[in-house]
């Protein structure tokens, strides 16, 4: 095994895949274990998520979102297919182009999603950032449907960005 | 009728028709 640009493409693809699976694990926790949960936890225990579990899971959720971002547009341009597939393969007709692009796009809507949306919204829920009464569910709501936008979205993401590396 | 997205299996439902869907315009997309 050489040292060499090859090796260097590969530690920023691991780079990528290690950051993905923190942000995408997240937001799988969120959405399939903490959302549906918290209605069955005691009212006195509560408070525990927004004041401990929250501020930490968000901060490693938003910054892995970005390091997967970061890398993956690297990875791209390294790939010299950066244009193309965010061309989604229409100015040269090539599958690979196609999928890997969509899964970008899908990708930066949901790296959007979460540093415009849900984090603004949850640093009002948990009180990291103040807020009145009313704005609270709102803000809530706001994130919830959000994240669940960017769960609905990491399915064909990340069959895009599978596809495009294995069967195109 | 409410937001499909309002439940798991409406988000998951939902993920699954859009990826069907790029499959279906990826292969129209590749020559």
């Amino acid at each position: 095994m050489e040292f060499d640009s090859n090796y260097l493409m590969f530690i920023v693809r691991w780079l990528h895949v290690l950051s993905g699976v923190m942000w995408v694990g997240l937001l799988w926790y969120f959405n399939f274990v903490q959302t549906p949960t918290v209605p069955t936890i005691p009212a006195e225990l509560r408070p525990a998520i927004p004041k401990h579990i929250m501020p930490v899971a968000l901060f490693w959720f938003r910054w892995a979102a970005l390091s997967t971002i970061v890398f993956g547009l690297i990875l791209a341009y390294q790939s010299e297919y950066l244009h193309k597939a965010l061309a989604l393969g229409l100015t040269d007709n090539v599958s690979k182009h196609a999928a890997i692009g969509f899964g970008m796009w899908m990708g930066l809507i949901m790296a959007f999603n979460v540093w415009f949306i849900i984090w603004p919204n949850q640093q009002k829920v948990i009180g990291l950032v103040e807020a009145s009464d009313e704005e609270k569910p709102k803000a809530a709501r706001a994130a919830g449907l959000a994240s669940r936008v960017n769960t609905m979205l990491s399915i064909p993401m990340l069959y895009s960005m599978v596809s495009a590396q294995n069967i195109y | 009728m409410g937001n499909p997205l309002d439940s798991l299996t409406g988000t998951v439902v939902l993920g699954l028709i859009i990826t069907v869907v790029m499959v279906l315009l990826v292969n129209a997309i590749g020559a």
